[in-house]
């Protein structure tokens, strides 16, 4: 692998950038792998990268049906936190946060990490106590997190109108070292750096049947480009996890449900933070093309079309034209959606499953971006080691057997 | 928007209507007969296919009665709409 620096940049700049080599490679699958990974996404993408580099497992194919970062991890909204309330959770996302403050130096990939704050704002009497709740539920799992009466909202973010609205500002929950990051890069970063330690991302392959030996045990993976051998199989297919595991024969707790966002035209720097609204439901922060990243919450049912009602943007807009009434003057550049995986509790699963050698990281939901770096981390742990990592070791598929949900769904400070 | 043909309202937007999940999932007549697997299925496993899909809607908005549809997941098209208490309409896809 070609290493990045500026000293790099410098050299090739005198050779006219005619000197820079591919990222990765485009291999042919090979007869079979010790692991196959099902989905080239940042998830996926990193469960190879941590397999190899924490594991010494380098005999990995990623397969992917389309190309590398081009579902949920290329149509997220990048936001990155930690600040949820169960103990379980906190800990999870904590880890990818941790992780997050020196992926760039660790893959030598700038994934530009930007703790420029996640700010969750309250608008009555109820949000107020809650995020209080979370503020201090955070600070007993070691995460940071404040609270701001609405005075303090305004000044670190100014833009935003506290006043005169229906639902006043009243304050807000600000964890500091949220922020965002550059989605494709993260792809592209984990991609490269896996590549560079032997494991062929093969793009383009459609994943049509998953083989199982006579002990039920799993054989290796039938293809659009044939069969591919493996010991062990990680499905981290997103939206499409119901549709492959249904190929092992196991029923998922999951819905697929579109998740829209949408980016107006570029301007200025013109919002220091991100902003999250869960009472009025929208969210907004800058890309670093100078966009406004803006998402909700989900499509009312299930569906793999990757697009959504309009009436739902519609309605995240006007959220935002209430929150920052400066942007009704912004005119929106695009919209598009992606399917997220929906579990009963909207926490994820990264486990084992009954099939033996096959294991997933799926339900992510509506936020899974924030934790990739933490999610391939333990994924890899638990597939080299047979076994859950500490972290992990809650977000099991027998949870629902056994009556321990892990219930964000009734508790998160998100926009669900 | 979708247009939703209630099986008592006509064709009515989709957001007069309130999506209800997965149709056809019986409550068991004995639950305490189940092992926990068995009452886990019954909550939370889905088929959530890709394709077509039966699952139930709410005209919470018009007549406010619920009625089974099936619709493919990939177009969102509306195959068919029928009221609660039928059986599904043999017209394929994942059951």
């Amino acid at each position: 692998m070609q290493k990045f620096s500026g000293f790099e940049l410098f050299r090739r700049a005198l050779g006219g950038h005619h000197g820079w080599q591919p990222q990765w490679r485009t291999p042919e699958p090979k007869a079979s792998y010790d692991v196959i990974i099902v989905g080239a996404g940042g998830h996926g993408l990193a469960t190879a990268y941590y397999l190899a580099k924490e594991h010494g497992i380098r005999n990995v194919a990623v397969i992917e049906r389309g190309w590398l970062g081009g579902g949920n991890t290329g149509r997220n909204t990048t936001i990155v936190r930690s600040n949820y309330l169960f103990d379980e959770s906190a800990g999870l996302y904590e880890h990818a946060v941790k992780l997050w403050e020196g992926l760039s130096t660790d893959l030598n990939y700038n994934v530009m990490y930007s703790a420029r704050g996640v700010l969750m704002l309250a608008h009555n009497h109820h949000d107020e106590i809650s995020f209080k709740r979370h503020v201090h539920s955070n600070r007993l799992n070691g995460v940071d997190n404040e609270w701001l009466n609405a005075e303090q909202v305004k000044e670190f973010c100014p833009p935003l109108n506290i006043k005169s609205m229906r639902y006043p500002i009243l304050g807000g929950a600000l964890q500091r070292r949220g922020g965002t990051a550059r989605h494709d890069a993260v792809a592209w970063g984990f991609a490269r750096a896996a590549d560079s330690r032997g494991v062929d991302i093969i793009q383009n392959c459609e994943v049509k049947g998953i083989r199982r030996g006579p002990d039920g045990a799993v054989e290796g993976v039938e293809t659009s480009k044939g069969f591919i051998g493996a010991k062990k199989v990680g499905v981290v297919a997103a939206g499409h996890t119901s549709v492959v595991m249904a190929m092992a024969g196991v029923r998922m707790p999951l819905e697929s449900y579109p998740l829209q966002a949408l980016v107006s035209e570029p301007v200025k720097p013109a919002f220091p933070t991100v902003v999250m609204s869960n009472t009025i439901h929208a969210y907004i922060s800058q890309s670093d093309k100078g966009e406004m990243v803006i998402g909700a919450g989900t499509d009312a049912y299930t569906s793999y079309s990757q697009r959504g009602g309009l009436h739902i943007t519609t309605h995240t807009l006007d959220a935002i034209c209430e929150l920052v009434p400066q942007f009704r003057r912004l005119r929106m550049l695009r919209n598009w959606g992606g399917i997220v995986d929906v579990t009963p509790d909207r926490s994820p699963i990264i486990a084992r499953t009954p099939v033996p050698g096959l294991y997933v990281n799926c339900g992510w939901g509506t936020g899974g971006f924030k934790a990739t770096p933490g999610s391939g981390h333990v994924f890899a742990h638990t597939i080299a080691r047979d076994t859950p990592h500490a972290i992990n070791a809650p977000f099991t598929l027998e949870r629902f057997r056994d009556g321990f949900l892990i219930d964000e769904a009734a508790a998160a400070a998100v926009a669900h | 928007m979708l247009i939703i043909d209630c099986p008592w309202c006509g064709k009515r937007p989709e957001i007069e209507f309130r999506y209800g999940g997965e149709a056809h999932i019986a409550r068991p007549a004995d639950p305490s007969a189940l092992t926990d697997q068995e009452w886990a299925d019954f909550l939370y496993s889905r088929t959530n296919p890709k394709g077509l899909h039966a699952e139930r809607w709410r005209h919470i908005h018009g007549c406010g009665r619920y009625f089974n549809a099936v619709r493919d997941t990939v177009s969102d098209f509306f195959v068919v709409t029928y009221k609660a208490g039928e059986a599904r309409p043999d017209i394929g896809g994942d059951k």
